[in-house]
């Protein structure tokens, strides 16, 4: 595997002190009463992780710590989008982070939306079986991960963690493209498959 | 509008990543915009996204939260929602080529076939173009440099991999050639993202290459 591989793997992280279903909760006291608390326990949980994102993704302390701060304060305005049926914090975090990435780091316009900002409703309480399907489904995505060949593993980082193309990772890990791709696809299927009687 | 030809899982992939270089990101957003079943696929890769981000240790942070205003007028109103085409461009499209398709301001490449190139940012070294193709007009055979994903936004065309119709999206590789055919009686318009330039086959094609900048 490749020494700038460092993604834990689920067994030895460091685990998210706050669950999710507080960080929904958070999210849920942001768009509706602009809580301030709130805001500062949501910054605490996910502005060290986003620094980190950020440095992976090439940039140097300085500007990913600048970067996590947006990232939050972008949650803090945009609160109102967060759809909790459809996605959690964690993954709606992420594509914030993701597409500021793209536009700071890359400069570059983002053309994907942020989930749920387009064609859903903003969120509304949510009921105690879609928490608990939200739970299943994230502790299966973890599993299906976690189980990956180191092969597929390795390629699936690179692309989310460092954000590399599929011909950059062909050329970090020299690789015929057809390669990468193909291990690409193959860990697609099995995560789909751990998925598949989940709605 | 039934999408049959959807991208391959890793662009997908990649898309969800924000690791696609920018001409094949626009091209996927699109069809995405376009297709209820690649914005399913999408949502779950978010989520594989974010196991990734959830795993990363984190590094501490010098400053603290900024201070935001305490007036609750300020969070929570999101965005305003993207603009809803009046016209016949996809969502995605509309702040790079407004919403008609027909306003477009195309440029004659060759008889029966036009482009409009869409600029990207600095740095990006892939290129994105609308290709429309007359009824029963034919691009020139070509193979490719490096990857194409083509998506057609008006009528169809075929070639020896199939039919193509609005919505679908051809996502080829490196070592397919195809030379495709715009529909007999609509013609066809097409959204491409190449990263290396086309190898047009035969000399006559290769003759005008340069003169269409393909």
């Amino acid at each position: 595997m490749s020494p700038h591989l460092t993604v834990a793997r689920p067994d030895g992280r460091a685990r998210n002190p706050l669950g999710p279903k507080l960080m929904a909760d958070f999210l849920q006291r942001i768009a509706e009463r602009g809580d301030v608390e709130a805001f500062r326990k949501l910054f605490q949980a996910y502005a060290p992780r986003v620094k980190s994102y950020m440095m992976r993704q090439g940039a140097d302390a300085n500007t990913a710590e600048e970067l996590a701060q947006e990232t939050l304060l972008t949650v803090w305005r945009k609160a109102g989008l967060y759809s909790g049926e459809k996605g959690s914090a964690t993954t709606w975090i992420f594509t914030i982070a993701r597409n500021l990435r793209i536009d700071r780091l890359r400069r570059e316009l983002t053309w994907l939306p942020l989930p749920d900002g387009h064609d859903e409703e903003p969120s509304a309480d949510k009921l105690p079986d879609e928490l608990l399907a939200e739970q299943e489904r994230k502790v299966r995505v973890q599993a299906a991960l976690a189980a990956l060949p180191a092969d597929q593993h390795e390629v699936v980082a690179l692309s989310y963690i460092e954000g590399l193309s599929h011909s950059e990772i062909a050329g970090r890990l020299g690789l015929p493209l057809g390669t990468v791709k193909s291990r690409m696809r193959l860990a697609y299927h099995k995560i789909r498959e751990s998925l598949e009687d989940l709605k | 509008m039934k999408i049959t030809h959807h991208p391959e899982p890793e662009s997908l992939m990649s898309c969800s990543a924000g690791s696609m270089p920018e001409a094949f990101a626009a091209v996927m957003a699109t069809h995405i915009s376009m297709c209820p079943c690649c914005r399913k696929d999408l949502s779950i890769l978010e989520h594989v996204g974010a196991a990734l981000f959830d795993s990363l240790v984190p590094t501490s942070v010098v400053r603290p939260a900024p201070v935001i205003g305490l007036r609750a007028s300020e969070a929570g109103t999101g965005e305003v929602t993207p603009a809803t085409s009046r016209g016949d461009v996809p969502s995605a499209l509309l702040p790079v080529i407004g919403e008609f398709l027909n306003d477009v301001p195309w440029t004659r490449l060759s008889p029966g076939v036009w482009q409009h190139q869409i600029a990207l940012s600095d740095g990006d070294r892939g290129d994105l173009r609308l290709i429309k193709v007359s009824p029963g007009y034919a691009l020139p055979e070509h193979g490719h440099s490096g990857s194409e994903i083509t998506l057609v936004l008006r009528g169809s065309y075929r070639d020896a991999t199939g039919v193509y119709r609005t919505g679908d999206v051809a996502d080829l590789s490196e070592e397919v050639e195809h030379a495709p055919l715009a529909d007999a009686v609509e013609g066809c318009i097409c959204l491409i993202a190449t990263d290396g330039k086309l190898k047009f086959k035969s000399r006559i094609a290769r003759f005008v290459q340069p003169l269409f900048g393909l």
